[in-house]
């Protein structure tokens, strides 16, 4: 892979480039999809492509391709020039400047000295079976069907892992590679009852697949279903709200990519002008940490080489930093957070959260009710692509979940919206809950349950 | 047009697929070739050029699919996919049918957008940002983004199917921010066809005008009102409210697993009668339109609703061998890496006899909701959500102030029903349709709506 990016570089400086990054990434993965006990469909994936950065002048362009012959790169290589001289100069565009940790060791395990080594990939997950996979996703669905009567079905049980390898070369004098494997597996259980039907997710992620807990998918994906049975829709008023962690995450999702340093510079962020000042209650502690070792999004450097790290984006009520990437930093005269994220080789480099880890705090969550007292507990949001403004941060949003009567989770509840902003929501956290879940909707988020203060919740 | 992969190769490899049994093999190859540019703070940046070529081999053995796909397009890579597809099945080798070539006619392309030169691309954004920002003093941002992509399909199958199309797509977005003292707002425009560069001739700058339009007047808007009242909805991007309430709950695949709540409905009364709706795959230059689909069934026009009475489901060709009945072109993949799955292509109201201001001028307190931000739904319970983009309260039979953030919630065969009117005025839309991991392009159209009664989730209580 390495030998790969390294004569792409040189192929893109011979194309007329000033500088160059390749970003290569190999990637072999698999999915199981699994409906009424039977293996509805067996996949194996395998990808492999390359993407070039060129700069020529103030002037940045990006290519990428399939093609990895020698014909091929060079190919890509000038098209990656040439894309470059489309664009307009930029006096702040170029390639990360040196000094950055180096990683030359193929699994990204050199860490310096003094520093835990990040191990990010379990061998065991390629060694799996895929007949031991197709039972695993089989025992999800069958252990969401057998947790309760009323479960009436199973839209799917899914399961999907990647074992990925990514190396990255620059002519700045980068250079890294680093294997990662992931896994995941969720079921959307169907219960049935009170004359109408109800859906419910349950999810869990790892990084192979021995560590997945079916029964727990299964079970949590009933339990979803079966407690909206009969809801109906609570009445339009501003009250206290409980976010579990699956809808916390989200929320926190936008709050990561409103504190992306483009969004802010480019005066499109509701966090704008606010460095330095009291954006959240103290309740509320937010860092980015791309070197989490259970995290989905971590890897030893981010997606332009510059090596990842703990960012506290907020802390004591305050908004620390934004989120840098080189070309944000060089702008803002600040340094890199390591924050330059990428979806792959299709995808140019751009400012985007690690893994958001809200810190907990001292409540369980029935103590979290209790304090609510009266309000609405948020098990489920939708629409939040379309209905959050990313600029002002205004938000509404469908919901579901149950009502908070005398401190207690009382009957379910759905189509009513909760909406807002973002600034105030994060003012008007009044407690994070002790036990904090990965979640994987809007990025690589951990979070507890959240109690917030007050809310708008519509619904008759 | 030539195809990706010869018909002796494609035999071959559907040969290979097929060496452990498995009543049904497919082998899908792709190369797509695209740009994609924008423009923000008046700066041309993100230039990005893209290429990719693989297969997606598919074998279909009792009620399993077992599917491999492959970056590259070369033999080796081919048959490597067609080994790992069958790799999971023991029984005997299966025989494919001799191919025989369907015959497609691609749509036609006027202006190859990969014939015109990068630097008329960047002007058609330049001119796009000073449209917008022509617009008013008060827009403080605006952005443009182009993209243009190329996609050469080739299909064949142990039926004996061979066919293949020619797909170029362009699309054009924008973006402004006003400003007026603490009040920031968005608004948004985008033009897309199955089309050439040429779709670009008639004036694009009203996209950019558009967006500017929207973004200013929010800034007079106040908060949404919360609760449940009359809502007319606006013609061509408010037809996202059909495509999520109805169009993905006529998916054959929920259907069959009896996640959608249009199962067992078939042939009855699920909206009133003045309602008739379609999905039309041919649209001549349509964003949503292809010649064939990804299993090479030709695209069709399907009536779905006819005066209210639910008349088809929306078909692939696995879910359609499940009813018995064929497939209606609507198995679609977002690439050789994704399974087809059922989707919609173009998905419209038809017009009905309603005038759009008579609509309005019924209502005595109401939410007017002239454009969507997107929608979702959960097609098992038939609940949804949709955000608004464009706003207004109805007092009095009249349109009055814009609101902003407002959102609709309700429940699909409900708010089905409590369709009241629908307008004699029509306009499609392009969208990015997500289901399942895969995105495609899809059509949405009609001309204004009315629903009797729905939830409006605002912050004024």
């Amino acid at each position: 892979m390495i030998e790969l990016a390294r004569r792409a570089v040189e192929g893109t400086l011979a194309s007329g480039a000033g500088d160059a990054e390749a970003y290569a990434s190999e990637d072999a993965g698999r999915e199981v999809r699994v409906h009424g006990g039977e293996v509805e469909s067996l996949t194996a994936a395998t990808k492999r492509g390359i993407g070039i950065r060129a700069w020529i002048g103030c002037r940045v362009g990006y290519a990428y391709g399939t093609d990895l012959s020698a014909a091929g790169i060079a190919e890509l290589a000038s098209r990656a020039a040439e894309a470059a001289r489309i664009a307009d100069e930029d006096e702040f565009a170029g390639p990360p400047e040196l000094p950055v940790r180096l990683f030359r060791d193929m699994t990204g395990k050199g860490a310096p000295e003094g520093e835990e080594a990040l191990e990010l990939s379990d061998p065991s997950l390629a060694a799996t079976p895929t007949a031991e996979i197709a039972e695993l996703t089989l025992e999800i669905e069958r252990a969401a069907l057998g947790a309760d009567a009323r479960i009436a079905g199973v839209e799917q049980a899914v399961y999907a892992d990647s074992a990925e390898r990514v190396a990255i070369v620059s002519s700045t004098g980068i250079e890294g590679e680093y294997e990662r494997t992931d896994c995941y597996g969720y079921v959307q259980a169907l219960a049935e009852g009170d004359g109408g039907r109800e859906t419910g997710l349950g999810f869990d992620l790892a990084r192979n697949p021995a560590a997945l807990d079916p029964t727990a998918i299964g079970r949590e994906a009933a339990t979803r279903a079966t407690a909206m049975i009969g809801a109906g829709k609570p009445a339009s008023r501003g009250c206290p709200v409980v976010l579990d962690p699956t809808v916390a995450a989200s929320f926190v999702g936008l709050i990561g990519r409103g504190l992306g340093a483009d969004a802010v510079q480019r005066g499109r962020s509701p966090f704008a002008g606010l460095l330095g000042t009291a954006v959240a209650a103290k309740a509320l502690v937010i860092h980015d940490d791309g070197l989490d070792p259970t995290g989905s999004a971590s890897s030893p450097f981010d997606g332009e080489g510059v090596p990842r790290r703990r960012n506290a984006l907020i802390e004591g009520g305050k908004l620390r930093t934004y989120l840098y990437d080189a070309y944000t930093a060089r702008r803002d005269g600040a340094a890199s957070t390591g924050s330059a994220g990428r979806a792959g080789y299709r995808s140019q480099p751009a400012v985007s959260a690690s893994n958001l880890i809200v810190a907990p705090g001292a409540s369980g969550f029935e103590e979290l009710l209790r304090e609510a007292g009266e309000g609405v507990l948020v098990t489920d949001v939708a629409g939040l692509h379309s209905g959050v403004n990313p600029v002002t941060g205004a938000f509404s949003v469908g919901a579901s979940g149950r009502a908070i009567r005398a401190g207690e989770a009382a009957e379910p509840l759905r189509e009513f919206t909760i909406a807002g902003d973002l600034v105030s929501m994060l003012r008007a956290v009044r407690a994070a809950g002790s036990r904090p879940r990965w979640v994987p909707f809007g990025g690589s988020v951990s979070t507890p349950p959240l109690l917030i203060g007050e809310m708008t919740v519509a619904g008759s | 047009m030539s195809a990706l992969i010869e018909p002796a190769l494609a035999e071959r490899v559907l040969s290979r697929a097929l060496a452990n049994g498995g009543e049904f093999a497919e082998v899908f190859a792709e190369r797509n070739a695209g740009l994609t540019m924008a423009i923000d703070e008046s700066r041309i940046e993100s230039v990005q050029s893209g290429a990719s070529a693989g297969a997606g081999v598919r074998v279909l053995s009792g009620g399993t699919t077992y599917f491999a796909h492959v970056d590259g397009l070369d033999p080796d890579d081919v048959g490597r996919a067609a080994d790992e597809a069958a790799a999971a099945l023991h029984a005997a080798q299966a025989e494919p049918r001799p191919l025989r070539a369907v015959a497609s006619t691609p749509h036609a392309i006027e202006q190859r957008p990969s014939e015109v030169p990068a630097e008329r691309k960047a002007e058609l954004l330049r001119d796009l940002d000073e449209r917008g920002r022509a617009a008013g003093s008060e827009i403080a941002q605006f952005t443009a983004s182009y993209a243009e992509v190329r996609r050469e399909v080739t299909v064949a199958n142990s039926d004996g199917l061979f066919a293949g199309d020619d797909r170029t797509r362009v699309r054009i977005g924008a973006q402004a921010v006003a400003r007026r003292g603490d009040s920031v707002e968005t608004g948004s425009e985008t033009l897309g066809g199955h089309r050439g560069f040429e779709l670009f001739g008639d004036d694009p700058g009203r996209i950019a005008a558009g967006a500017a339009r929207k973004a200013l007047i929010l800034l007079d808007a106040g908060p949404a009102p919360a609760g449940s009242m009359p809502v007319v909805v606006g013609g061509g991007f408010g037809g996202v409210l059909f495509h999520e309430m109805t169009g993905h709950g006529l998916e054959a695949d929920h259907v069959q697993k009896d996640a959608s709540v249009y199962a067992g409905k078939l042939g009855t009364q699920v909206a009133p009668s003045l309602l008739s709706a379609y999905d039309d795959g041919r649209m001549p230059g349509e964003w949503g339109s292809d010649s064939i689909d990804d299993e090479g069934t030709p695209t069709q026009q399907t009536m779905v609703i006819e005066e209210g009475r639910l008349v088809s489901f929306l078909y692939d060709r696995l879910t359609a061998r499940r009813d018995g009945v064929g497939s209606t072109g609507n198995g679609r993949r977002e690439s050789f890496r994704h399974l087809p799955v059922p989707r919609m292509t173009n998905t419209y109201i038809a017009p009905g006899e309603a005038e759009p201001e008579a609509m309005i001028a019924e209502v005595s307190h109401g939410f007017y909701a002239a454009s969507f931000a997107g929608g979702q739904v959960d097609p098992a319970t038939g609940d949804f959500v949709f955000g608004v983009s464009e706003g207004y309260l109805i007092e009095d039979g009249r349109v009055t102030r814009p609101c902003r953030g407002a959102t609709l919630v309700g429940n699909c065969l409900e708010a089905l029903a409590a369709i009241d009117a629908v307008g004699n005025d029509f306009e499609m839309k392009t969208g990015v349709c997500g289901k399942a991991g895969q995105k495609v392009p899809v059509g949405t159209g009609q001309g204004h709506v009315r629903i009797q009664a729905m939830t409006v989730g605002g912050t004024e209580v």
